[in-house]
This record gives structure tokens, sequence and C-alpha cells, in this order.
């Protein structure tokens, strides 16, 4: 107890309700290190998230036992979700995910839901924008799908049948556009891969592409939300991430958020499951968190409870039609 | 001159006395690390990312890229004296320095390796100090059919080296190409060679079959021949360096078209593995020896160390240039510098200089600091050696077992380990060659994955591959490396039909 | 030696390369398979997914056979694999490391290991308890400091480790 009021004097007056809230509420804590599984291989989105929060708790002092992240690559996430499936009521376990909640279990057909675990918390949404090489004519959506209507576009994208791919045929679906869409192992990779001109346009993240924007090599035509992005620093001499307008504003009536929330294994208590609600709001009010996720431009809707639950079921539905639509299922 | 000016004011950051400190305390960790196979490179600098968060940025990526130069020295430890690599590029090491050590060469062959290291590094600094920015856009140019074309070249130059039945040759490459494929497949999303097993979903890791085929059987090998690991002296004295050094001064062609071969490679970038295959492929060819490679040529460790921490220093060059990291290592580093709220990328140079210059000034300084402490630490690993062969077997399965372990998180894998350890074993007394499978297993994924990606991009079409000068000159270069064997009877018959 | 002793009689050579070029054909066998349910065809756009592990597999098959072949036609008695004798020392040590291998699932890795050092140092090396039980002692404390502790590495734990409270 001690110790947490002195973290709790340290971290100012924003963290001192959620703090006390806690405090009222401290029956039941972690007694042993907290493993954090992360479905992907080290270096990526969700690792660097995961890594992130086992910082900021170590720093700032949010909890008495580390957080000890582990990576669980193994088909594309399969490994880590099948495994903390049947981890019945391991209280000291948690796990970071991204759309490969939805997108694994449908293309390889393993015995997953994300029904059979705990949903915690949305930390937040990743968003996608549409980029093109800034030394390409395309300067608007309209230029593009112009474009791709008389030559087959080069698409690049992460990986084969998740989010990258499931965006190309939307966007497919929605104008007529046929792509030849390109898979790689990462988004920075792919962000390269358009500099470099060996394909016409991606979706990658903000963060995948950021540097390249400033630089003045990457070219944002849309981003692929219902409103723009809430960060109006300038991020080039003329443009900050809220001025890139909607795809639906530019015609191109697509919509994807990629997840970024934390879930627990069944069967855990609602007090267990309430202690790292409380522990990721701390997370969520550190200077450290919100640098983030003013880098990486991210939506920072935080969903849990009822609310979760509902969009979950809803993204997975989405996400069930899109992909039997480009015939992605598993068969 | 900029760059000089940049690079002593780098030189102040990198020597503050706490800076200084962590460098050291880096490079013995990183040591530490190295020799406990499983934790090397990207795995040790992913534990300790989080644990850096309170330092400054500067300060922090002292710290792990010291651990990193340390762990890579720390992996030829191993490669060397117990034939288990801790590392893809610690492969070729093994291949003539452990025939070494068990000659009683050890003190040699880890002189050699930590020299050819020190220059190789240190050739790659140089390169991103003065010419950063005109190599920096280079990677930009590689595409799928351009990385394809690279690991073409990197098999062209080694297959055909192995001595034994072609048919075991074959069988052996064809087993490593197999076992890379088992898991998802990039390019499809989907499950190839799994068979519904969740186990085999994760794929055959290259650490565990690796520390399997060379580190188990290796102990197998040890019990049946009279319980012991031969080449028990593997002491360093002044002399044995010295001699080292002199051997190494008649071998600086090799050692400087290493470092070439090394930095190209890290910068297209391919990466530290295939740049040590190559360069070991490249050295047999070309060495009027080539026929004792493998049995214990200095030559066959000073080629792949030399290139390979050239290819992994210079890797750094495209992670901070332009955000792709060039080895798993610089993937987990590049989280680590958004962790601290630095974007990698073409901006990187322009915005935060004191973080890069300090970066490339510890770069300079660590890895002097780096090559003072292993060769120092060397007699107590040698030591190692004389521990008696119950004691030191045991420790080695068990740290086997942790690496094996500790690379996917798996316990299964610690059982494939042992599979392959008999596998080896067996392998070996039957004249089956493991350097193809192993190069099969390392490199085999990427060829596959590139080649299809550049058809896609052609729609189908092979003239991808001769498509611009760069790849086609790398093709062709992979054509001469194939079929040198034939060429150079050709070519020495020509001009003199009488000699031959 | 005493661990050489049987000498002259073991397990044929050929016996071994049969075995081994069965079991790779038959792993060729099984890519092959796996190929044609992926597809191993050449789609407009480059080859499918099956169609690597296919053809790869058919090579491997087809060396396989020929080594097959080969070992079928070699002279039964050429020459020993392992004598008796020396199997015999290999199995002391590989049993033993399988056993570790399954105990590590059951007790987890440290106790396991402990055990494992034990059992090299007393049953093979001949070292007296007293000097086997520190060693192993220490070893799996060192392991355990080294990887639970300061790099929060978590290792598999069994019984012992949770009645510790880890």
């Amino acid at each position: 107890m001690l110790k947490a009021r002195r973290s709790v004097l340290r971290l100012g007056a924003v963290v001192l309700a959620t703090c006390c809230a806690a405090a009222a509420a401290a029956a039941w804590e972690p007694s042993k290190p907290v493993q954090l599984y992360v479905p992907a291989g080290t270096g990526g989105g969700a690792d660097q998230m995961a890594r992130m929060i086992q910082g900021i708790v170590a720093k700032h002092e949010l909890m008495k036992q580390p957080i000890v992240v582990q990576n669980k690559a193994g088909g594309a996430g399969a490994e880590a979700f099948l495994e903390v499936k049947e981890k019945k009521g391991d209280a000291h376990l948690l796990l970071i995910t991204l759309s490969s909640l939805f997108t694994t279990p449908l293309a390889t057909g393993i015995p997953f839901r994300w029904t059979d675990l705990t949903p915690v918390k949305m930390l937040a949404l990743d968003e996608f924008v549409l980029w093109v090489n800034s030394e390409a004519p395309y300067k608007s959506v309209a230029d593009l799908v112009a474009a791709g209507k008389t030559q087959k576009l080069r698409m690049g994208g992460t990986g084969s049948r998740q989010e990258d791919h499931i965006i190309t045929v939307a966007i497919t679906k929605a104008t007529g556009v046929q792509f030849n869409y390109v898979p790689y192992k990462g988004g920075g990779e792919v962000a390269v891969q358009l500099v470099g001109g060996h394909v016409d346009t991606t979706v990658n993240n903000p963060i995948e592409a950021v540097s390249h924007w400033k630089a003045g090599k990457l070219r944002p035509l849309c981003v692929f939300d219902s409103k723009p992005m809430p960060y109006p620093e300038k991020i080039t001499e003329t443009m900050s991430w809220a001025d890139i307008p909607t795809c639906k504003s530019q015609g191109l009536d697509v919509e994807y958020l990629m997840l970024r929330g934390i879930f627990m294994p069944p069967g855990v208590t609602e007090e267990q499951v309430r202690f790292y609600r409380t522990l990721l709001d701390k997370v969520r009010a550190t200077p450290e968190w919100r640098e983030l996720m003013a880098q990486g431009a991210f939506n920072q809707t935080a969903l849990e409870g009822a609310e979760f639950r509902a969009w979950l079921e809803r993204e997975e539905e989405r996400h069930r039609r899109l992909m039997a639509e480009a015939g992605f299922l598993a068969k | 001159m900029s760059e000089l000016v940049a690079l002593f004011h780098g030189f102040a950051i990198a020597l503050q006395p706490h800076n200084l400190a962590l460098m050291v305390i880096g490079i013995v960790l990183g040591v530490v690390i190295g020799v406990l196979p499983g934790l090397g490179g990207a795995n040790g600098v992913a534990i300790l990312l989080p644990l850096t968060f309170t330092l400054e940025p500067v300060s922090a990526i002292i710290l792990l890229s010291c651990i990193y130069w340390g762990a890579l020295f720390g992996g030829a430890i191993t490669s060397i004296l117990f034939n288990i690599p801790g590392e893809p590029w610690s492969v070729a090491t093994t291949f003539d320095g452990y025939p070494l050590a068990q000659k009683g060469r050890a003190a040699e062959a880890l002189t050699a390796a930590f020299t050819s290291s020190f220059i190789g590094a240190f050739v790659a600094i140089l390169v991103i100090t003065f010419v950063s920015p005109l190599v920096a856009g280079f990677a930009l140019r590689f595409g799928p059919a351009e990385f394809f074309a690279v690991m073409f070249l990197a098999f062209a130059s080694f297959v055909g080296l192995s001595s034994g039945s072609p048919f075991k040759t074959l069988a052996s490459m064809m087993l490593g190409f197999l076992l890379a494929g088992v898991g998802l497949d990039t390019v499809t999303g989907q499950l190839r060679g799994t068979f519904g097993s969740t186990e085999l979903m994760r794929g055959f890791n290259f650490l565990v079959v690796v520390i399997g085929l060379f580190g188990i059987s290796e102990i197998l090998q040890s019990i049946e021949e009279g319980l012991s690991f031969r080449g028990r002296e593997g002491r360093i004295d002044l002399r044995a360096v010295l001699k080292t050094w002199a051997e190494m001064l008649r071998h600086k062609a090799i050692v400087l078209r290493s470092a070439a071969i090394g930095c190209w490679m890290g910068i297209t970038p391919a990466g530290a593995t295939p740049a040590s295959f190559m360069s070991y492929g490249v050295a047999k060819r070309l060495s009027p020896h080539g026929r004792e490679f493998g049995r214990g040529r200095i030559e066959g460790v000073i080629a792949p160390e030399t290139a390979a921490h050239a290819a992994g220093t210079s890797a750094l060059l495209p992670m901070l240039a332009l955000g792709i990291p060039g080895s798993p290592t610089a993937a987990v580093l590049l989280g680590g510098l958004i962790m601290w709220g630095l974007q990698p990328g073409p901006m990187l140079f322009v915005e935060q200089k004191d973080f890069v210059w300090g970066l490339i000034a510890s770069m300079y300084l660590g890895n002097v600091v780096g090559f003072l402490i292993v060769l120092v630490a060397v007699p107590w690993f040698a030591a190692i050696l004389r521990i008696p062969f119950p004691i030191i077997a045991a420790v080695i399965l068990v740290v086997c077992a942790i690496g094996a372990y500790t690379v996917n998180n798996a316990a299964f894998d610690i059982v494939l380990m042992l599979i392959f350890g008999v596998l080896g074993y067996v392998m070996k007394k039957l004249d089956y060659p493991l350097a193809p499978l192993v190069l099969a297993l390392v490199l085999g994924d990427r060829t596959e994955q590139s080649f299809r990606q550049a058809l896609l991009m052609s729609e189908g079409s092979f003239a991808i591959f001769f498509a611009n000068p760069l790849v086609a000159s790398i093709m062709l270069l992979g054509f001469v490396m194939l079929f040198w064997p034939l060429l150079s009877r050709l070519w020495q018959r020509t001009p003199a039909p009488t000699a031959a | 030696m005493p661990q050489f002793a049987g000498g002259g009689s073991g397990i044929g050579q050929k016996a071994v390369e049969i075995v081994l070029a069965a079991a790779l054909a038959g792993v060729g066998l099984l890519a092959v398979v796996e190929g044609r349910r992926l597809g191993n065809g050449w789609g407009f756009d480059g080859p499918e997914a099956g169609y690597f592990p296919f053809w790869v597999g058919l090579l491997l098959m087809f060396a396989s056979l020929v080594n097959l072949a080969k070992a079928l036609r070699a002279r039964e008695e050429a020459r020993l694999f392992v004598t008796w004798g020396r199997l015999f020392s290999v199995l002391q040590v590989l049993i033993p490391a399988i056993v570790y291998g399954a105990a590590i699932f059951l007790v987890g890795i440290y106790v396991a290991s402990a055990a494992l050092v034990l059992w090299f140092m007393r049953g093979i090396g001949g070292f007296s308890l007293r000097q086997a039980v520190p060693v192993a002692a220490a070893l799996a404390v060192v392991a355990f400091l080294v990887f639970e502790v300061w790099f929060l590495v978590p290792l598999p734990k069994g019984p012992v480790e949770q009645a510790l409270g880890f």
C-alpha cells in the first residue's frame, strides 16, 4: 500500500482518481509475474505496444509484479489463441490482439473464436491510410481509381488473407478496380517497397509510413475511418494527420480499423478483470502512452464491458462477410 | 567534413562516463547472452528492451547495441568450442572453427574469429559513417526479384561444395527446404505441412534444429568416442594471438573481400546469414586449398565471421535510414526506437543528429571495447573445456534445452531438439552433409517467398528476374558461381591445353 | 576401457542406411501428398502454395530412393554403424536426455535439470553424491535466478516452483 501511495503522488491528479478507485477495490492483485502474450513476432506493431506496456508498468511502478512479454507467433497467432483458450482461469496471463483475432480462425479453420476468451479492454484502434509514392501522378483517390481501370495496379500489404488484403478486397468491391496484391512479411518493408516504386499503392498504418511521408517520399490519399484523425500538429510542411480526408468523403466507401485490445483466458473472475482494467487505465494516462498514440495517429476509442463485446461481435461478423466474399475462408 | 564534426560530437556523447560504463556492462552481458543459445541477439535485446525505458534514448541504444556486439562475439565461442551456433550466421563458422578446436587449435580459431569480427564490423562502421547517404538509397532498389537474385547467389556460391555423395547432399538439402516450408505460408496465408498439429504451426525454427543437429549430436558422438570433448587446448596466450594475426595478414585479400560481401549484403538488406554462407563459399571456391575447407582451415573461420559482422553492422544503416530491419535484432531495436519516441526513417539523420552520431560513435568504441574484453576473457571460456565431461555434457544439454525453449516459448521444441539430435548423429555417421540442410532451412523460406512475390508482381513472367541491370547482373553472377567448377576447368584448358 | 566391451558385433551400417533412406523417402511422400492437397499447380501469377513442397518432396523421394538402392546393393558385412558396446554408452546419455525432455513437462525445467546433472555426475562420471548434489542444486538455482528473476524469461515450471509461489 505504501508503495502504491508513493506512485500516486508521483503520477499526479489524473491517475489519482483511477488509482484510488483501485485501492477501494484492491481485493485481488497478481501474486506472480504476469505474462503478456503477443500473437506475432518481435518488432511488429502489437509487439511494440506490448513492450511499451511492460516498460510503462515498470517505470511508473503501477503493479507490484512485473509484466513479462512472450511472443507466440506460430500460425499467424493461432498458437497463442489456442494456448490462452486452454489456460482456463489463469489470472496471470494477458493477450494483446490485432485483427488476426478474427482473420486467423476464419482463414485457417482452427477451433477458436474470440468468445473463448475474456475481453478486458480495448486499448486503441489502429488507423489505415491509403498511400501512393509522391512521384506518382495520383493526387486523389479518383486519380488512382481511374488509373486502376486502365491498368492493373500493384498493392503491397502485410501477409495474405489478413487486414491489408481484406481492405484491398473491400476497395475492389467498392470501386470495381482489380489489384495485383503482393504480400510481404512486415509493414515497414511494405512502406519501403512503395518508396522504391516496386508497388503502386499500400494501406500502411500511420506509424509504418510516417517517416517516409515526412521525408516527402509518400503521399496519403485518404484514411479508412469514419472521421479524420484528431491530430492537428503538422507532420510535413503543409499537412497534418487531421488534413487527410476520410475515404468515404473521397467516394471510396470503405472503413477499417484494427483492434489493439487486451484479453484474458476464459473462466477468470470479474474482480481479476477489474484489476487489469484499472491497470490499463493507469497505463493510458501516462505521458509515454499519449506520446505513442500521437506518433502513430491512433484512434483512441477504448471500449470495455458490454460495448466492447458488441463491437467484437460486429467486427467478427464483418470479417466473416468480407472474407467469404473474397473466398478467404478455410475450406 | 560535416560528418567528421558530427562524429566527434558523437564521441563526446558516447565517452561520457555513464555511457562508457553502460558500454562495458552491455558487452559483458552480451557475451553471456551470446553464449546461451536461444537468448542470443534478437531475444536478448527484446527481453532487455523494456528495462532500458528509464534511460535516455542515446544511453539506451548504446547499452542495447553493445549487448548486440557482445552477443555476436559470444556466439562464435560456442560455435568453435562446442559446435553449437547460437545464431544463423554462426553456422558457417562451425564448419572450420570446430575442426580447428578439435585439432587443439581453439585458441587460433577464437582469435581469428574475434579479429575477423572486429575488422568486419569496423569496415562496416566506416561505410556507415562516410557513405551513408549514398548507400541508404540503394536498399530502395531491392524488390522481390532482387531479393530472390541475392538468395540465388548465396545458394549458387555454396552448392556443389560438399565432397560427399551427390544424392545424400540432395536429400539433405531437400529436407532442409521442406522443414523451412512448414508453418504459415506468407504468400497465400495457408497453413502448410502442419497436418492439423498446433505444435507444428510455428514451424521448425532454425535454432531448435541446429542445436539438435550440431550440439546434441556432438555430445552423442563424443560419448561414443570415449567420454570427452576432443581438443582441450583452448588456452589463448599472446603467442597464439600474434601467430594468428600474422597468419591473417597473409589472408588479407579474403578479409577485405569478405568485408565487402558483408557490407553489401547488410545494406541491401539481405542480412548476415546469406552473407556468411556466401563469403565462405567464395573463399572456398577461390582458394587453392579449397578441398581442405571443412577440415580446419583458418580461412574458413575468417571469411564467414568477417562477412557476418560486416553485414550485421551495416544492417543498422537501412534500419536507421529507412526503417527496414536487416536482421531480427535490428527489428527489435527498431521497436525500441519507436518506444523511446524516435521515428526511424529518412528524417532521423536530420532531426536526431545527437542520437544517430552518438550511436555511430558508440559503435566504434563498443567494437573496440568488446574486442578487448573477449580477448581477455577467452582463457576463462577455454577453461570450460577442462571441466569433466559428465558435468559439461549435462550443462550443455540443459543450456541447449533452455535455448530451444526460449526461441518460441514452447516445450515441444525441446522434444524436437532431441529428435534432431538423434537425426544429426545418424546423418553424420552415414556421411550425409549437414551444411546444405541448414543452408536450405535458414534461407529456404525467404527464397521461396521472394520468388513467388516476384512472379505475383510480374503476373507469372520470368522476365522480371532480368528486368533491370541490377537484378540481371546479380542473377548472372549467380550462374557464374553455380557453374564455377565447370568454368574454371574450361578457363584452365583454353589458354594452355597442354597443361591439362 | 570397459564401455567399449562387446567389441566386434553391433548394428550394421547397411541396416541404418536403409532405415534412414526409407524414412526420408517417407517424408518426401508426405510432402508430395501435402503439396497435392494445397494445390501444386502453376497459377496465372506464379506457383501455388503446394508447388514447392510437392517438387521438393518429389526430389527428396528420388534422392532417397537412389540412396536406398545403393544401400541395398552394398555388401552385408561391409561396415559397422556402431558396436553394441558403443551403442550402450550412447544410450547412457540419450535415454536420460529423453527422460529429461519428458520430465520438463511434468516437474518443470529446473528440477529436471538438477536431476539430469545429478544422474550424469553420479551415474556416468562416478562422482560421489557429496560432490554431485551441490553442483546440481547450484545449476538449478543459478538458472532460476538468471532467467526468472533477472531476465524475466519464464521457463517451464512444475509443482515445486508453484509451492514456492511462482
